[in-house]
């Protein structure tokens, strides 16, 4: 059985290398890279917003963050895909519709990262640099923040390999990334054991590539201490 | 130099029903050229009262005056008035990201926009000074406690403060580094320096201090010149204090 498996799978990827490879494993990279890419910059703001003494942005972006993170990325992706088209003036693609949300939801989770990373700087540094006479702003762009990057960057890599395979969800909407390829090959050769086995290799070999930059990253800022 | 008039100050607690009330009142005036320390038991209030001189702690009364300044007024710049005041804490509180050159000029480039040139030139003069020259270049992790407590020394002198504060500067040290940290702090207060150390090391108080505070329970139980107040204690909760302290 496992050979007849294994005959399938190369007779389907000399078939289909196109199918997975290049146009799926295209459009989850091109998905995730505008997710984490996008996300971090609103997250930033939600941070922003969280970390504010306004009270009113404070409130804001806090509960924006608590209902997204309290509700499913599934459920997300399909109030995204039928309602923004109704609530914007303007057309706007299927990925993009997607792609919005998985921005916004990633958003929320790296602004916790971000906030974390910042409060986890000892309180002891913004006292010396603000003692010395260097403005709030000063402080942190030249003391906190710096500080701050080396316990973010490790999370924000890890984000990468959530989002990679989170993005498999969009194939519920036929987006075309990997796992819409392997909707598609399974209805043409109705290998769906085959199919399936292959996706979760090109998955591996993803995350397994980024598992090694986020390691090689972390330990490059560890010897930067 | 420095002078405070009825400073209060609380702290919420968690889990405790009511704010912990330190700093009950504290009125002082501190002279130019002079050395004071403060002594007394833990959560007396003496790192409180320190922090409250440069505003780090802001107290929710009283007025605090730098050379005829009152700032704790709200239009107040508060980051001219520390440029003036260098501030030395017990846990060194040095940039582990900045090489040790990097932590002394940091401040004077960007708060008195001093050119790096200039910066680099005081930074090396005081280096060679407490002995760190050849550290120039490496990182706080490669120093030790009484290194990284010298840098941080430095690092307040290359603002040129007119006053030091110390807040407990050997208390996180080995005992073995207290000595070249005390080197330092004496040297300085020789050269004429301002200060405000609180502090533990009561032979080092009695022997560089102008003048001694005894703070418990948040105010100034008793003060004066170090053979009054370590040879002949008024305050029985002084002489209760020095006689559980071996110095």
């Amino acid at each position: 059985m496992i050979i007849e498996y294994f005959e399938n799978i190369v007779k389907i990827m000399s078939e289909y290398w196109y199918t997975f490879l290049v146009a799926g494993v295209g459009k989850t990279l091109l998905l995730t890279a505008i997710t984490v890419s996008c996300g971090a910059v609103l997250g930033v703001i939600i941070c922003l917003g969280r970390m504010s003494r306004v009270r009113a942005f404070n409130a804001l972006a806090l509960g924006f963050g608590e209902l997204i993170r309290g509700t499913p990325m599934l459920l997300q992706l399909y109030i995204a895909y039928f309602f923004l088209p109704k609530l914007l003036p303007f057309n706007i693609s299927e990925f993009a519709r997607i792609a919005m949300a998985y921005i916004v939801n990633s958003a929320c989770y790296v602004s916790e990262v971000f906030r974390s990373g910042i409060q986890a700087v000892d309180a002891g540094q913004s006292e010396a640099a603000r003692s010395l006479g260097l403005t709030s702003w000063q402080t942190f762009m030249h003391v906190v923040l710096p500080q701050a990057i080396k316990n973010i960057l490790p999370a924000l890599g890890n984000e990468f390999v959530t989002i990679t395979k989170d993005t498999s969800l969009a194939s519920t909407f036929f987006i075309g990334e990997v796992m819409t390829s392997c909707l598609i090959v399974r209805g043409k050769t109705y290998l769906t054991m085959e199919s399936l086995i292959i996706v979760a290799i090109i998955y591996f070999c993803l995350t397994w590539v980024m598992n090694r930059f986020v390691g090689k990253m972390e330990r490059r800022l560890q010897t930067g201490d | 130099m420095i002078r405070t008039e009825n400073l209060h100050k609380s702290f919420l607690v968690e889990g405790a029903s009511e704010p912990l009330h330190v700093l009950r009142g504290v009125s002082e005036s501190i002279e130019k050229g002079e050395v004071v320390s403060v002594i007394g038991p833990s959560g007396s209030g003496k790192s409180t009262f320190l922090r409250c001189l440069n505003l780090l702690e802001i107290p929710e009364e009283g007025r605090i005056w730098f050379k005829g300044t009152d700032i704790t007024a709200p239009d107040v710049d508060i980051n001219l008035h520390r440029q003036k005041m260098g501030m030395v804490f017990q846990h060194f509180n040095v940039f582990p990201h900045l090489s040790v050159a990097e932590n002394i000029t940091l401040a004077p480039m960007l708060a008195k926009k001093k050119s790096k040139k200039e910066a680099e030139d005081v930074a090396k003069e005081l280096l060679s000074r407490v002995g760190l020259l050849d550290k120039w270049s490496e990182h706080p992790a490669r120093l030790s406690g009484g290194q990284k407590q010298r840098l941080a020394i430095v690092r307040a002198l290359a603002m040129e403060p007119e006053v030091m504060l110390f807040d407990e500067p050997t208390s996180a040290l080995d005992p073995e580094m207290v000595g070249e940290v005390l080197e330092v702090i004496r040297e300085l207060v020789r050269s004429g320096m301002t200060s405000v150390i609180v502090t533990h090391e009561m032979g080092f108080a009695k022997e560089v201090s102008d003048r001694v505070l005894f703070m418990d329970e948040g105010i100034i139980a008793e003060e004066g010149k170090p053979s009054e107040v370590f040879g002949s204690p008024r305050n029985p909760r002084t002489v209760e204090f020095l006689s559980k302290v071996l110095y």
